[in-house]
């Protein structure tokens, strides 16, 4: 391949205008929760009240009303598959290889689903409904991180595969 | 053309750093908060309008989640502006106006705290040759001032004049962020942070939420005894770059004030969005107001400045004020930009 | 039920724009580049501004007579930046000022680096000090050195 020609070798016909900007985010109490509630392997999601739509990552407010959820329920690391998709393409920065599965998986007792990944069987046997449960990594390596669930795999085989998982790291 | 009034407004307490508090949460406070007290639902709105700064928050798209507190779902008629709730304002007015909508609800909001507003504000100068200088908004605005005190439109006691009446105003304001008795000389004897410019001649750095609902006047009749009519709504913008301005007038506001009809009537009060010191005398001169009339009984924008609602504010405040009894014919300013670059004026009457 | 403790993440967004010159904008940076020149354009009229529009602020029109203006001026008016912010190119106490080029008719935007307040004022004569390496950007142009009252 030709080198590639510098657009400003005879005029500046580019100007490079790079823009850092330095932010300090602090969690709502909602995510404060949800992140300890994680490193300590669970789920847990909000309602506005006992009987209202279950929202997990807890929001503060229900959009369905813009009253607030302020109740927290603790949930299940089980759910089924809602919609999935597989990743034939390599994604620039992220360490898994495809082909992988990324899916939208409805925990069970919450009323929206979240993304994450789906392994720990054949891709061609995913299916939507398929029951999963997540497979956490040990206690000692979580942090506050979606990334303490390794990914989700059917429900028969999580455990073992998190065993297993243990063992290698 | 429809008549638009001004039903209710809400703001939230103005803090430097709300922490935990998200935007989404501000806003959900304040807009329940509204409608309760206002005895309608959400879902008597027949329009939604909002205006809020991605950059402030430093993600981009972080207006749409705060659309959660409107209860978005069945799907609503929503809009956006990347301005102060002024501007939502205006766009949801205009769609009163032509008809599309009998009701609207307007919300501004915005966290400064996380970043750092300075630097973040001097994006908004002009990309080539301004904002590589990191021109950040205090030094533009001391540019400003400085060649006002130059040219001998205006004094540095007479910023600090404007200091001490907007943070004595501010003491009859609950939820205010400045406020107090300060004397012009205690206020000179201070040392100038960004020369000529002293800490009090800026506006603090704020987090909050604003929101406010507007009818056409028949619909606001039965939500509310005094509803304050809109009666006039202009906004000039004149050049991204300060140095093709003259920087010790504001044409903008003139020209937008006249169009309003500031003058057709005598003004008992303006709430002008001046985020520092000599700029609110700019403005007063602008839209020609005179000794007589009450500049900034709330305080204005150097008592509290939430990015991206503080010109909503000053609307909001001067409809309250008009609901009180306290006047019945004021004017209501917002500024966006630069140096005054942008100027919205609003001319709020009570209903006779 | 009690707040959990506050939690905190810094982040840094980094943006790496980059921006078409054009026909105006591009001959100027490269005049600053190649040749440390600074370049005004004239207007409806006749005036020349600088740095130079892409459109007659009065007109509209689109201009394009370029014109040398020199790198020396006179300060109109200037604020003194006691403690620069993180993204100032100066990190001592400086001066952002606005200066009328000689040869021009509007003011130009930049920082006076003179140490101290005292040693600026409106009426001072300054001088652009010129960047070694220069990319075709206003900072090619480290700052203006004052050079006499």
């Amino acid at each position: 391949m030709a080198e590639k020609k510098d657009p400003n070798a005879e005029r500046v016909n580019i100007m490079y205008a790079p823009v850092n900007l330095d932010y300090r985010f602090t969690a709502s109490d909602h995510t404060s929760r949800f992140l300890e509630s994680i490193r300590n392997g669970q789920f847990i999601g909000s309602q506005v009240s006992e009987g209202a739509p279950v929202y997990v990552p807890p929001r503060p407010v229900c959009p369905e009303t813009g009253l607030p959820a302020e109740r927290l329920v603790e949930l299940p690391d089980t759910g089924k598959v809602h919609w999935y998709t597989i990743v034939h393409i390599p994604i620039p920065d992220n360490p898994i290889k495809p082909p992988f599965v990324v899916a939208n998986i409805l925990l069970d007792g919450a009323d929206i689903t979240f993304l994450h990944l789906i392994s720990g069987c054949d891709n061609d046997d995913i299916d939507i409904g398929m029951r999963v449960k997540a497979v956490w990594k040990p206690e000692a390596e979580r942090t506050h991180s979606p990334a303490n669930i390794h990914f989700f795999a059917p429900i028969d085989k999580a455990d073992a595969l998190a065993e297993e998982l243990a063992k290698e790291a | 053309m429809r008549d638009v009034a001004i039903v209710n407004y809400k703001q939230t307490p103005a803090t430097r750093d709300s922490l935990a508090t998200n935007e989404l949460q501000m806003l959900q406070s304040v807009i329940q908060g509204v409608i309760k007290e206002s005895g309608v639902e959400l879902s008597d709105m027949d329009f939604v309008c909002s205006g809020s700064c991605d950059y402030l928050a430093g993600a981009a798209f972080a207006f749409v989640e705060a659309i959660e507190a409107v209860g978005p779902f069945p799907p609503i008629k929503e809009s956006h502006v990347e301005m102060d709730g002024a501007w939502a304002l205006y766009e949801a007015v205009l769609k009163i106006r032509t008809g599309e909508a009998d009701s609207a609800l307007i919300y501004g909001f915005g966290k400064s705290s996380p970043g750092d507003l300075r630097s973040v504000l001097s994006l908004q100068l002009d990309p080539y040759y301004l904002a590589p200088l990191w021109l950040d908004t205090i030094s533009a605005a001391a540019l400003q001032a400085a060649q006002c005190l130059d040219k001998g439109v205006l004094s540095e006691a007479d910023m600090a004049a404007v200091v001490s009446r907007s943070r004595a105003n501010a003491k009859s304001v609950a939820g205010t962020q400045l406020s107090g008795d300060y004397s012009i000389e205690e206020l000179l004897a201070e040392p100038t942070f960004v020369s000529p410019l002293r800490m009090h001649d800026c506006a603090p750095i704020t987090d909050g939420a604003s929101v406010m609902i507007i009818a056409t006047p028949e619909k606001a009749r039965q939500w509310c005894d005094t509803p304050v009519v809109i009666s006039g709504l202009d906004n000039r913008i004149e050049s991204s770059m300060p140095t093709l301005r003259d920087l010790t007038v504001s044409r903008s506001t003139e020209t937008a004030g006249k169009a309003a009809g500031v003058g057709s009537k005598p003004v008992e009060f303006a709430e002008l969005h001046a985020p520092f010191s000599h700029q609110e005398i700019l403005l007063q001169k602008a839209l020609g107001l005179d000794a007589s009339v009450d500049i900034n009984p709330s305080g204005g924008a150097l008592a509290a400045n939430t990015m991206m609602a503080a010109g909503l504010d000053r609307i909001g405040h001067a409809a309250k004020m008009i609901q009180s009894g306290r006047y019945t014919r004021g004017v209501a300013h917002a500024t966006s930009g630069s140096c005054l670059q942008h100027n919205l004026v609003a001319v709020l009457e009570a209903v006779s | 039920m009690n707040s959990p403790e506050i939690m905190q993440e810094d982040f840094s967004v980094h943006y790496t724009y980059t921006r078409s010159t054009g026909p105006v904008i591009g001959d100027f940076l490269t005049a600053l580049r190649d040749k440390k020149q600074i370049l005004g354009i004239k207007g409806s009229d006749g005036r020349t501004l600088v740095p130079p529009m892409e459109f007659d602020p009065i007109t509209t029109e689109p201009l394009s007579e370029m014109v040398d203006v020199s790198d020396q001026g006179t300060v109109t008016s200037f604020c003194w930046v006691k403690n620069p912010i993180k993204h100032h190119h100066i990190q001592h106490p400086f001066a952002f000022a606005t200066i009328r080029l000689d040869g021009a008719d509007t003011d130009f935007i930049h920082m006076v680096d003179c140490g101290d307040e005292a040693r600026i004022s409106v009426g001072s004569r300054v001088k652009a000090r010129w960047a070694d390496e220069r990319s075709g950007t206003m900072t090619d142009i480290v700052a203006f050195d004052v050079t006499g009252a």
